[in-house]
């Protein structure tokens, strides 16, 4: 293309999208097609806008996104797998005006970090637990979570998720919800435009209840698709999760402001 | 000065961390050690001193508080005994491994499994060659008096900052559970958050436009680059061994005959040293105040001038083999010490030195 042609129209006044200087130049490790990025993403613009960068501390789990904090430009801790909540209660506890998060997946809040997460939740901590549910073990190759579905496969339910031997997957979210420490509880998703909008407003609403010190903890859940644990193209996994995890995992507002929502 | 008052071990350590100026604290009730989250609670730190304590739903999850807390620059504690400790270590395996200070209070009581209340010393190995996994050692203070269990709160927030690395205080429930009189110092402020970013340039704060972001982390996947974080790790851990030994001595100059312990059964030794001494048998004691780093010159110097050297400790005989290594066959080395709970008398103690070296 000719350069002053390029120059003409990629301008400042023609910029409908420009990355967040709170995400870092560092390429994404995640599977092209997953979700993890346009979480980090979203709650990175949401921090930006908000300006609170030197507000923020995060805490990165272990699993798929144990490198976050390669990918965003605040200041980060790595916990051991599902101690997520535990160390955001020693930060927000002695640093109550910081805005602190937990970034987990399902293995890590829903199985091996169960205790972390109700508890946290129990004592409504006033902090934002951002919850990846896709499902499987991604970063371990594809195993089975507490999140995967009846029926569904993974390397260690080869033959399908047998609930009589292997359990039921886990509601987390909507166990949390009856807590009365939980002040907001929500499940999202990234797959659309349309969803990445709600996504947004819920994660701005989980950040702003800690700025206004609301009572309790923010539990945002996104649903999420994990092509390469699933085996499918990056389009089959997103209808496969439409078609199958949002039957069990409907989509939308399960408490706010403390009051559960009618659906 | 503060004033003298009466207090259990366990109160002692509580009450020295709300005069040392220490911002959190995060426990967990096990005998013998709930004392100390009993104390705080009724103590009110958060009036007294603006310091955080709160009761965790584990032991897990108390040492992992006290891991977001100290990525934060701030001083978090915990406390617990034997089974808790084996729960805490693999966060203080991450502690080590992220370089971070706090300290663990371990009133150690029988083991192994769910073992006794009864007190202990036999978490020994445990704290001095690490206790979770990796290569990483814990700074190690053993308080032989309920004044001790105040006194080294403050030392062990000195050297935990000093260094960025765990410290544990190896207590017993002898200690932890006795009551003595202890002089109290005067109450230092905590730290302003301003002091903390100031004296904490590592720490987890929020990122200012001004640096770039902080990451707390143990992760480094490339194995060269964990073996270099390892190497670091062990050249700290030299530096320590060669600055921070600490011990006493308890009639060495002339015995022939050296105890070497440390905790409650320091207390004894000396009182058997006593007992040797108006029998007319030439005996020592050399108590130890840190595990790691492990007093190695003193004992090979001290194993110039005697006969023999026993480890007297609550346990199968763990110390006994560092004692041996640092003795390295000078002098014959022996282990004396009950277990399960069983605190052993100085009658006992005398018996097994007349009985292995004297003869009869």
């Amino acid at each position: 293309m000719d350069e002053m042609l390029y120059k003409e129209i990629v301008s400042k006044e023609n910029l409908v999208y420009e990355k967040t200087s709170l995400m870092t130049e560092k390429v994404l490790s995640y599977c092209p097609g997953c979700g993890h990025g346009t979480a980090h993403r979203i709650i990175m613009e949401v921090l930006d806008e908000m300006d609170l960068q030197e507000a923020t501390i995060g805490i990165a789990p272990v699993g798929c996104s144990v490198l976050a904090y390669e990918f965003l430009n605040i200041d980060m801790q790595q916990a051991a797998h599902g101690r997520a909540p535990a160390l955001a209660t020693g930060i927000k506890r002695t640093w109550p005006d910081k805005i602190v998060f937990t970034y987990q997946g399902d293995g890590d809040l829903a199985a091996i970090g169960t205790a972390e997460t109700i508890h946290a939740c129990n004592r409504g901590e006033n902090i934002a637990i951002f919850f990846i549910n896709n499902g499987i073990y991604g970063m371990t190759g594809g195993q089975m979570a507490p999140t995967t579905l009846p029926g569904m496969k993974s390397s260690t339910s080869p033959y399908g998720r047998d609930i009589k031997m292997m359990g039921h997957p886990l509601k987390i979210t909507e166990l949390v919800a009856q807590l009365p420490g939980t002040h907001f509880v929500t499940r999202q998703a990234v797959h659309t435009p349309a969803n990445v909008r709600k996504t947004k407003k819920a994660v701005k609403m989980a950040i702003e209840n800690q700025l206004n010190k609301k009572p309790g903890l923010s539990f945002v859940e996104i649903v999420s698709n994990c092509n390469s644990g699933w085996k499918m193209t990056p389009i089959q996994s997103n209808q496969w999760m439409v078609e199958n995890m949002f039957p069990y995992y409907p989509l939308g507002d399960i408490k706010v402001n403390g009051d559960f929502v009618n659906q | 000065m503060g004033e003298l008052k009466l207090l259990k071990g366990n109160e002692a350590f509580a009450e020295a961390a709300i005069r040392a100026g220490v911002d959190a604290y995060f426990g967990y009730p096990i005998t013998p050690q709930s004392e100390v989250l009993e104390y705080f609670m009724a103590e009110k730190p958060h009036e007294r001193s603006g310091m955080v304590v709160l009761q965790a739903e584990s032991e897990v999850a108390a040492i992992n508080m006290v891991y977001g807390a100290a990525s934060t620059g701030k001083r978090a504690m915990t406390s617990s005994s034997s089974p808790g400790i084996s729960l805490k270590m693999e966060g203080v395996s991450y502690m080590a491994g992220a370089e971070l200070p706090g300290v663990i209070l371990n009133v150690v009581r029988g083991g192994p499994g769910l073992g006794t209340i009864q007190p202990s010393q036999a978490d020994y190995f445990q704290a001095t060659k690490g206790g979770g996994h990796g290569d990483y050692r814990l700074i190690v203070l053993a308080p032989s008096s309920v004044q001790e269990m105040y006194d080294f709160v403050k030392i062990a927030f000195e050297l935990t900052f000093k260094y960025r690395n765990p410290v544990m205080m190896l207590s017993d429930g002898v200690i932890g559970q006795m009551m003595e009189k202890v002089q109290l110092s005067d109450p230092i402020p905590r730290r302003t958050d301003a002091e903390v970013i100031k004296e904490c340039p590592w720490a987890t704060t929020g990122k200012p436009k001004t640096r770039e972001r902080n990451i707390i982390t143990s992760l480094y996947l490339q194995a060269l680059k964990q073996e270099k974080h390892n190497i670091h790790l062990q050249e700290k851990y030299r530096m320590i061994e060669e600055s921070e030994v600490r011990f006493e001595k308890f009639q060495c100059e002339d015995a022939e005959y050296l105890y070497v312990a440390y905790g409650s059964s320091a207390r004894i030794a000396q009182n058997a040293v006593q007992k040797a001494r108006a029998k007319g048998i030439k005996a020592g004691l050399l108590r130890l105040i840190t595990l790691f780093p492990f007093p190695k010159k003193e004992i090979a110097s001290l194993a110039n001038n005697v006969k023999g050297m026993i480890a007297v400790e609550m346990s199968a005989g763990q110390l006994v083999e560092d004692v041996r290594l640092a003795v390295n066959g000078k002098v014959p080395v022996e282990h004396f010490g009950r277990m399960g709970g069983v605190i052993h008398s100085p009658e006992e103690v005398l018996n097994a030195l007349e009985k292995r070296f004297i003869g009869g």
